[in-house]
């Protein structure tokens, strides 16, 4: 029976940015051989994965979802990953630097900027290779960073992965150059043109399930270098002076919960969450240690093939 | 006391839900500021960031540290480092590729993209300009209409953009004049005249103190034209307003199993409504549209900007790059049309070289086959040109290997624009936008022949083939193609030897040594070639042919397997020693230009079927090598 009768004419902003990222992962399964998504688990990855399931409905996405595991996400992170996999009946490859476990990289001892090139920079390019993927969705989003403002939405890669800034490919209208030699390949953001807002306003619309960090409860963080880190294991040691508290917060992003800070908030509802945003000021980024290690640092990771 | 928290919660949701709903109707404008270097455009939009409020407190205090290390503008804070996000931008104080950012007034949200101003990264300004509705042109008010204000009025003209603001930017600079501003004014309305803008609309103000930026300034009160940020928010959007006819290009055929064949895409204009009839524009079919297919639930009807799946009643092939489209309102489907073309690589486009050409869902190798003219940035004069270089923007008539369904790009810009990708490299080196088919290519149809290639081979007992012999002048090409043809004539084969220097006396003696004339030259050499084989000769061709790009393309000219490239390789050195004609010596001394392997490249091949390495051995040998091969390949024997 037909639906969703009128609602769609004329198109808002969200129906437009809905289908320009429908077509561009329609461009990518039209034009690769070996395709792959970037799978972070947090809310731009539930939102690219729920676009993912719009733009080949009836059949599944034609490609495998890819999580690179630091082994530091939060637990709740990988509890959600598994049961989305197996809702959607999905083809979940998760790829962790053996190397690096072997190692002992981690962020307490070897620093963030260490442990993220290790545990993700490089974990992403041993993936890349070992499956050899020609093409890999990315939920970066232009708002987010100055470098990402810049990138284009099919971003070249060079056979070692390298992003080369100054050195671009026209990307005019809709019309995409999928073009690779061997060993190359292309990083896709079907979310380049999505503001945070939007992310907010779709998750709120279509209903999409994203991981429970986001909505704010009593958890246990200590205070380390002005942010609140979460103590999601015991592999967490205090330092001297360091203890524990039960507080209400929640996560504005997610990633390895050593790095990740949490903002005091009492917002449980997506609702909550959009009206905290709205009044913010701080930008989404700031409760990410990775950024600030150096200045220029996300052009940095990124040239070095980070996503 | 819970009870009352609960009711407070209620009523914010409720507020956040009314604020979206509102966010929801506001319309989306999408501009780009372009204009030449230190115009002022990236301070500009760090400007309307800031005063819009989109800055926040951890962005600000970084770019208060930002504004100390490289900052240009003393102790006030630099807004251009908002926006020039790549490392060497910050340290060279210029914007190199265009950025993207994001913001919102009460009245509606804008995507701007801040766009480089320097010559060399037109590219980039280009893919900023070809998804905006609106372009903001900058010019310095102390140094009024440049050359690169000129090219990119031009550009944005081309790409579509019906309206532009002329932003007189640093008009404190001039202390805020009136008579400067309007003869800056008046320049560029004369230039910008007859590049059929909708509106043209300057504006004086000061993006690094604000000055009619998003509040109309108090320091100029002769001036009672709107602020820039007002009039953004009140430029009319013009797209939708027209019902075109329905046009949707096929992206991705989507088969689950068997009793479903979707043809998935985004609308490119127009609309379709289930039950309605539409024509496969490639070959004519008609059909009807069964069911439109959404997530979520079937679809009653689909318009402009849609993406979604549709089912036809009828099993009829179509495929991606076709298109579906009005029976009543067809798109045009040709194999030679005439467009406008902006070049982007350093290596210019030449008449005659092989493209990649690549519409929203379609490609075809491409030639150009005629550069009409190039527009001359300054005059907007069309100039008589051999090649279009970097930057610059000309008219040309384009022939394709197979034909292509579109629209006028002035008709639609989803259907009528296309890029141009060099096969080698697969950079994207320029973008066209359609502005006719040509008739002939809907006039001459291909003449069905009753005897055909293959009975003329069979009567000839062979096999026709192609052998491209390509190295550097004196490597042996000739002399090895020479006494092969006498062993295959001695075995009672048709051949025929091209030879460089003998056609060049001949076919192709109007043509120098320029690059341009070396392409012409190879693809007349290359038809005849065809021709040749098509007549069932085996084809000896012995041409320096230095360009990777031609010898593809006369690859493609010839049957699947026909083609044999033979790559002569004999170093420069020995080629130089050897030097058969005296050519080296007068070429070292400078006395011939363009000569390859001396001031003119040679493309030595990367999959050439057979490789003769020349040093140290007799031609025999390299002759036996090549028999050896097409034996071995099946290309000797009697049929």
């Amino acid at each position: 029976m037909p639906q969703n009768l009128a609602r769609r004419v004329p198109l808002t902003h969200l129906d437009r940015l809905e289908a320009e990222s429908i077509h561009i992962f329609r461009e990518v399964a039209a034009n690769f051989s070996r395709p792959v998504m970037l799978y972070s688990i947090g809310k731009d990855s539930s939102v690219l994965l729920h676009l993912a399931m719009k733009a080949f409905y009836p059949a599944k996405p034609p490609f495998p979802l890819l999580h690179v595991d630091t082994t530091w996400k939060f637990r709740e992170m990988i509890a959600f990953r598994d049961r989305i996999a197996e809702e959607f009946g999905l083809n979940l490859i998760v790829h962790v630097n053996e190397e690096g476990v072997r190692d002992r990289v981690n962020p307490f001892d070897h620093g963030s900027n260490f442990h993220t090139y290790v545990m993700k920079t490089v974990a992403l390019r041993q993936a890349l290779d070992k499956y050899r993927f020609d093409a890999a969705f990315g939920g970066a989003r232009r708002d987010e960073e100055k470098s990402r403002a810049k990138e284009r939405i099919f971003s070249f890669r060079n056979a070692a992965h390298a992003w080369d800034p100054k050195n671009q490919r026209p990307e005019m209208w809709r019309i995409y150059n999928t073009r690779i030699s061997a060993g190359e390949s292309i990083r896709v953001f079907p979310l380049s043109n999505w503001t945070e807002l939007d992310i907010w306003q779709y998750v709120l619309r279509e209903d999409i399930p994203i991981v429970p960090l986001y909505f704010a409860k009593r958890r246990p963080v200590v205070e380390r270098d002005g942010m609140l880190i979460m103590v999601d294991d015991d592999r967490m040691k205090l330092r001297d002076g360091e203890k524990v508290e039960e507080r209400m917060v929640r996560f504005r992003t997610l990633g390895c919960y050593p790095l990740t800070g949490a903002i005091e908030s009492d917002a449980d509802s997506l609702e909550a969450i959009v009206g905290e945003m709205l009044t913010a000021r701080t930008s989404e980024r700031q409760g990410r240690l990775i950024d600030k290690d150096e200045s220029g640092s996300m052009e940095k990771k990124k040239r070095e093939g980070y996503f | 006391m819970q009870q009352h928290l609960k009711i407070e919660k209620d009523d914010e949701a409720a507020d956040v839900r009314d604020y979206l709903a509102l966010q929801e109707q506001k319309t989306l404008l999408r501009f780009l500021t372009c204009g030449s270097v230190d115009d002022g455009k990236s301070t500009l939009i760090g400007r309307l960031l800031y005063d819009t409020r989109l800055i926040f407190e951890d962005q600000l205090s970084a770019l208060e540290r930002d504004s100390r290390r490289h900052g240009t503008t003393g102790d006030d804070i630099d807004f251009a480092l908002l926006v020039d996000g790549l490392e060497a931008e910050r340290e060279q104080g210029i914007t190199i590729d265009v950025a993207y950012r994001f913001f919102a007034t009460p009245k509606r949200k804008f995507v701007v993209a801040d766009t480089p101003g320097h010559e060399q990264y037109t590219r980039n300004m280009a893919t900023g300009a070809s998804t905006a509705d609106a372009a903001v042109v900058l010019v310095d008010a102390r140094q009024g209409v440049l050359r690169q204000t000129r090219r990119h009025t031009i550009i944005v003209s081309l790409l579509g953009i019906r309206h532009v603001v002329l932003a007189v930017n640093k008009i404190d600079l001039v202390e805020f004049d009136r008579a400067t501003f309007e003869r800056i004014a008046a320049e560029y309305r004369a230039f910008a005249e007859g590049l059929g803008f909708r509106t043209i609309m300057p504006i004086p103000l000061s993006a690094r103190y604000g000055d009619n930026v998003t509040q109309p300034s108090e320091r100029m009160d002769w001036y009672e034209g709107p602020a820039l940020l007002g009039y953004l928010e009140s430029l009319p959007l013009d797209d939708e307003a027209k019902e075109r006819p329905f046009r949707f290009p096929i992206q991705y055929v989507n088969r689950p199993d068997l009793d479903f064949r979707g043809f998935a895409g985004t609308v490119a204009s127009g609309s379709v409504s289930r039950g309605d009839p539409v024509v496969i524009a490639k070959s004519g079919k008609a059909s009807r549209v069964s069911r439109i297919v959404a997530y979520g639930g079937d679809l009653e009807r689909a318009t402009e900007g849609q993406a979604v799946t549709l089912l036809l009643e009828d099993d009829i092939e179509a495929s991606r790059g076709n298109m579906l489209v009005a029976p009543d309102a067809r798109p045009q489907v040709a194999d030679q049309f005439t467009a406008d073309i902006v070049w982007f690589d350093e290596h210019a486009l030449l008449p005659g070289r092989s493209y990649l050409l690549r519409t929203e869902t379609d490609q075809a190798n491409a030639t150009v086959t005629e550069l009409k003219y190039r527009i001359e940035i300054n005059s907007l004069a069309h100039e008589a040109a051999k090649s279009l270089e970097m930057n610059e923007v000309g008219v040309c008539n384009l022939s394709l290997q197979a034909p292509i369904a579109f629209d006028a790009f002035a008709e639609n810009r989803a259907t009528g624009s296309f890029v141009l990708i060099d096969r080698r490299t697969n950079a994207t080196v320029g973008a066209g936008m359609i502005l006719h088919g040509l008739r002939r290519a809907e006039n001459i149809h291909w003449q069905a022949l009753d005897v055909d290639r293959a009975a003329r081979a069979a009567l000839k007992l062979q096999r026709p083939a192609v052998l491209w012999f390509t190295g550097l002048s004196g490597s042996g090409k000739s002399t090895i193609a020479n006494l092969l043809e006498k062993k295959l004539h001695a075995a009672g084969r048709h051949t025929y030897i091209l030879d460089g220097d003998n056609v060049r006396h001949g076919l192709n003696r109007d043509l120098g040594f320029t690059e341009e004339d070396r392409v012409e030259n190879i693809r007349r050499v290359a038809e005849v070639a065809r021709l040749m084989a098509d007549a069932g000769l085996i084809v000896l061709v012995s041409f320096i042919s230095p360009f990777r790009a031609e010898r593809q393309m006369a690859r493609e000219l010839m049957k699947e397997g026909e083609f044999v490239e033979i790559f002569v390789d004999t170093p420069f050195e020995e080629c130089a020693r050897r030097d058969p004609k005296g050519l080296y010596k007068r070429a070292l001394g400078g006395e011939i230009k363009n000569f390859t392997g001396v001031d003119s490249p040679y493309e030595a091949p990367e999959g050439a079927e057979i490789h003769l390495r020349t040093e140290g051995r007799a031609p025999e040998e390299m002759v036996e090598a090549v028999e050896e091969w097409l034996s071995g390949h099946g290309l000797d024997d009697g049929r």
